[in-house]
């Protein structure tokens, strides 16, 4: 994924890939233009990417101080995880949705990566 | 221009807090971004360090026009062997720090990579000292 693509809008993901959105509904306009998964969050600080969105298990509040420190679009909880009550009202504080789906992380990425990698192809192909 | 924050050792509700007080200083100082978005990696390791290992630590950031200095200092148990605590995937974190999705061994060298000099000293028992400098023109962010 190159930063230089057309960018997606959170509210698209939502809409295309099925997600719940746990909190931070108003902030749904943010754009995306890849992705990062990890559960470990030294990796996630130093390898995803402003404008990503990251792909997690992990539900505390940490994820949320590490999104807003790297700029990341959104995060994606996997398998109906719910975010713990602080995450939810941090991910309000810091205007970052965190957003859920049911599937397991290697399906939700490979859909992602789909999408976003479609949305980059030519018109009319 | 220097700037002082508080890190309460073992509180992770908390941890990141100084870090992004930090980020938003240098943002209002217009500091390039991209310096900004690297120190940010370093700061929250840095930070998270003093949270996960120390009782109580405390971040100070000391702009100029040529560089940024950053310290934290904490006391805590210290570091027995720098070296050894260097090393990518060496951690002596607890299990429950672990199970957060930190402790993997990656926070020292992330602090590293994204910043121009490092500086470590650690008086086991007593605490640790982290000192880095990042170069606002011809660092690391420059050969990237």
């Amino acid at each position: 994924m190159d930063q230089n693509n057309y960018k997606m809008k959170v509210s698209e993901l939502v809409e295309k890939l099925g997600l719940k959105v746990h909190s931070g509904e108003s902030n749904l306009d943010k754009e995306v233009w890849g992705g990062y998964v990890s559960d470990l969050l030294s990796d996630v600080m130093g390898n995803a990417g402003e404008g990503m969105v990251w792909i997690t298990l992990q539900t505390h509040k940490n994820i949320m101080a590490i999104a807003s420190l790297k700029e990341l679009a959104a995060v994606i909880l996997v398998r109906d995880l719910l975010p713990d009550d602080d995450t939810a009202a941090s991910s309000e504080a810091e205007g970052i949705p965190v957003l859920g789906t049911s599937l397991r992380t290697f399906d939700i990425a490979g859909k992602l990566y789909e999408i976003l990698k479609n949305n980059n192809l030519p018109q009319g192909s | 221009m220097k700037f002082e924050y508080d890190i309460e050792g073992g509180n992770f509700s908390r941890a990141g807090f100084a870090s992004s007080e930090v980020k938003k200083k240098l943002r209002q100082l217009n500091v390039d971004i991209q310096i900004v978005r690297r120190i940010v990696v370093a700061l929250y390791e840095a930070e998270v360090n003093v949270v996960a290992h120390a009782w109580y630590g405390k971040m100070t950031v000391d702009i100029d026009e040529e560089k940024i200095l950053l310290i934290l200092d904490d006391e805590g148990p210290g570091i027995e062997d720098i070296d050894l605590a260097m090393k990518e995937g060496f951690s002596t974190a607890s299990p429950e720090v672990r199970e957060m999705g930190f402790g993997a061994g990656m926070g020292l060298p992330n602090i590293k990579k994204n910043v121009d000099t490092l500086k470590i000293t650690s008086e086991p028992g007593k605490g640790t000292r982290v000192e880095m400098i990042t170069y606002m023109k011809g660092g690391k962010n420059e050969k990237s």
